[in-house]
């Protein structure tokens, strides 16, 4: 299990669903349209936006292309800076490391800085079956730990919650885990942070050992980056005595020059900020002042078999913006749960495959969860193509299941397809045809109304027009290429 | 190129491209060999079946100066997916066949504003139309404000702003089938949007995105007719469109 909620099925189930939900529809249109807004603008400010995208796009292909020298360099660097360098293949292995840090020093709680990879590999979970609490200290992800849910967006992982919602959750959750919210609890925002606040400080002072993911490592200098808002991240990188890190290995980035077009690409792009609030760095350890152990664990999970595709691998440019989340038509209508993985949206839809390989039905049905609008990969600012890989992944899918015993209709109908395109005869032949019908039906009526079988997707909600008495083809030859016509 | 989709379920484009361009001096021809740009395959994943096509495009279009085509989506196959199909085809003699026919495709308003100059073509169609820019001619081709600047030109026209216009309808090809729930939810807020507008007439370059919009609007007994752009670039005082279809 790797960041897939269990269970989840297929896409187009889990969206009918979603879609059905009025009021996850409404924070959505609410929510990702003030995110657009905000984002527009600030991007809209630089003048030179492109080259930004280019020079990020480019710094993050360096790193990739060099991934293995990359890495050993931040290995040397950390090192020699007194941290504790562990390589993980999967989530298991990660797990088990942050598992057996916590035992060396006897822990029963950890104190987390908002990372989607831990949630990748279900750290939360493996810590809680070893007897660790973990608690989520961002804003957003203690009311989806509170609520028992699952985050449904990379930036804003309570998206789909309210304030009305979140008030409730508090009162009845805060108190089993901690200190409880106060009676007199309102809607407000601030006396909702205010709540939150409190519950989380007793947290920061008690817990003595932290754990976080990282936006960036800088491989000359073994420094890690974490860009976060609520400065939950700066306590937990320096109260903690001890303080492991989990760190995709795609986060490397050769040298600080090099972070320089992240990290301005970045909160313009996510939180739509000119400048990111808390940004806090740190080179191993610091004698006398922060946590006097650090560990840092790089991890694989997928990463390298994304790295083998040729097309895909772009996708590890991925900085964890969720500007495609928040532009995309199809995530502003389903929501993140229904890609049924902690990367959902755009991004989503590629990197499950990409890490996971294909085969699994729920993975094989993300690629097909786009109408291919390309509103991501304009939004993406280190120029992920997305359409591109969705369609490069849709025929990973299509590919594996070539040598089935009994092939998909799909299959047999794109089959047919392509021998009637191979030919403009037998196209003219099937046009005739269905000029026959076309002559049938508009009799009754120039709109087909219902139709049963898989058409029924198409007219269960849209008209389709009858087809014509006559193709372009027929018309063009019986007129003489239009001459002859009336 | 008439595309799969209007040669057999919207001729009417196709002739209205015809005259159109005949009308601005083009010499036009429609070569018999032409079959589909391969895209409905490609695009659910279907890259060996979309080998007989490109195929059939490539012998079709060998040897004009420019190929058209009614369709933003048509276009943008041709000149970013072909060669992918190619290649994974193994054949050199396609791969050499697509390098020579993407650059000459275009997309009818590209056609019109960048090689011919022309953004007046002597249109008359007495209308209020609202336009919505389909998304592969917008962020696939960049035809920009080609579109709009031709029906501006367009005398008796009045062309009526479509809220959230740039934001997909929901057809995306098979995705209007296999995720056809979500493809309704986008559709029918654009349909809201259309008429919102008031306009008489919803206009698009993509026959394949105006099926489901005009669907959506046609279940909805909403009474906006949808139209092809090229239907309207077409109409004349002389040769008016026809008030239905």
């Amino acid at each position: 299990m790797t960041g897939t909620f269990v269970g989840m099925p297929a896409f187009p189930t889990a969206a009918r669903e979603a879609l059905a939900d009025t009021q996850l529809r409404h924070n959505l249109a609410h929510a990702t349209g003030v995110i657009r807004g905000k984002r527009a603008a600030v991007v809209g400010e630089v003048e030179n936006w492109e080259d930004l995208r280019l020079a990020g796009a480019a710094v993050k292909d360096r790193a990739l292309r060099d991934l293995d020298e990359q890495l050993v360099r931040l290995e040397e660097s950390l090192t020699a800076r007194g941290a504790v360098v562990h390589w993980a293949r999967d989530a298991e292995e990660a797990n088990r490391i942050v598992i057996d840090v916590a035992r060396a020093h006897a822990v029963d709680e950890v104190v987390k800085v908002k990372s989607m990879v831990t949630q990748e590999i279900g750290l939360n979970e493996a810590l809680e079956a070893a007897g660790v609490a973990a608690w989520e200290t961002d804003l957003a992800e203690l009311i989806v730990q509170l609520g028992g849910d699952l985050p449904s967006h990379i930036l804003v992982p309570a998206i789909h919650r309210n304030r009305a919602e979140i008030r409730e959750i508090f009162l009845r959750r805060m108190g089993e885990v901690g200190r409880p919210a106060p009676d007199d609890l309102t809607d407000e925002p601030a006396v909702l942070a205010g709540a939150a606040r409190e519950h989380l400080r007793e947290k920061f002072l008690r817990a003595r050992m932290a754990v976080s993911g990282a936006n960036f490592a800088i491989a000359d200098t073994g420094t890690l980056v974490v860009v976060e808002s609520e400065g939950n991240g700066r306590m937990c990188l320096t109260l903690p005595e001890v303080l492991v890190s989990i760190v995709g290995i795609e986060k490397v980035v050769p040298s600080w020059a090099e972070l320089d077009p992240l990290i301005r690409l970045l909160p313009r792009s996510s939180t739509g900020e000119r400048m990111n609030p808390y940004t806090s760095t740190w080179t191993g350890i610091s004698p006398g002042d922060g946590p006097q152990e650090v560990h840092v664990v790089l991890l694989d999970n997928g990463r390298t078999r994304a790295l083998a595709d040729d097309v895909g691998r772009q996708a590890l440019r991925c900085i964890r913006c969720s500007a495609c989340l928040n532009v995309c038509p199809v995530y502003e209508r389903t929501g993140g749960h229904a890609y049924g993985s902690v990367y959902p949206g755009p991004i989503g839809a590629i990197l499950n495959p990409l890490l996971k390989g294909t085969g699994d039905p729920q993975t094989d049905s993300l690629p097909y969860a786009s109408s291919l609008c390309g509103a991501c990969f304009e939004a993406c600012p280190v120029r992920i193509d997305i359409p591109e890989v969705l369609v490069h992944l849709r025929s990973k899918v299509v590919d594996s299941h070539r040598e089935d015993r009994i092939p998909k209709p799909e299959a047999i109908a794109f089959r047919g397809a392509a021998w009637a395109f191979a030919d403009e005869r037998r196209l003219g032949r099937l046009e005739k045809l269905s000029g026959v019908a076309g002559k049938v039906l508009r009799r009754r009526s120039p709109v087909v109304g219902r139709i049963p079988g898989p058409g029924a997707a198409w007219t269960d909600a849209r008209d389709l027009p009858a087809p014509p008495t006559e193709s372009f083809r027929e018309w063009w030859n019986r007129t003489d290429g239009g001459k002859a016509d009336g | 190129m008439v595309t799969c989709v209007n040669d057999a379920m919207f001729p009417g484009t196709g002739q209205a491209v015809v005259r159109l361009l005949r009308r601005l001096g083009v010499e036009v021809d429609f070569p018999q060999a032409q079959t589909c740009c391969g895209q409905p395959m490609v695009n659910t994943g279907y890259l060996d079946e979309a080998v007989p096509a490109v195929r059939a495009f490539t012998r079709a279009f060998e040897g004009y100066d420019a190929i058209v085509t009614p369709s933003g989506s048509c276009a943008g196959s041709a000149r970013h997916q072909h060669q992918i199909v190619a290649k994974r085809s193994g054949d050199v003699g396609l791969v050499a066949a697509v390098a020579e026919t993407s650059p000459r495709t275009y997309e009818l308003t590209e056609f019109l504003v960048d090689v011919l100059g022309v953004t007046d073509v002597g249109a008359y169609f007495p209308h209020s139309v609202t336009y919505h820019p389909t998304c592969h001619s917008l962020r696939m081709l960049g035809v920009a404000d080609r579109p709009t600047r031709l029906l501006q030109a367009v005398r008796g026209l009045r062309l009526v702003d479509l809220p959230k216009a740039e934001e997909c309808c929901g057809f995306g090809g098979t995705f209007a089938l296999k995720n056809s729930d979500t493809s309704v939810a986008m559709g029918t807020d654009k349909a809201r949007h259309v008429r919102s507008t008031d306009a008489e007439v919803l206009v698009a370059g993509d026959n394949s995105c105006l099926m489901h919009i005009g669907g959506m609007l046609g279940r909805g007994r909403a009474g906006v007719r949808v139209m092809h752009l090229a239907e309207i670039l077409a109409a004349t005082e002389d040769q008016p469109a026809e008030v239905a279809r």
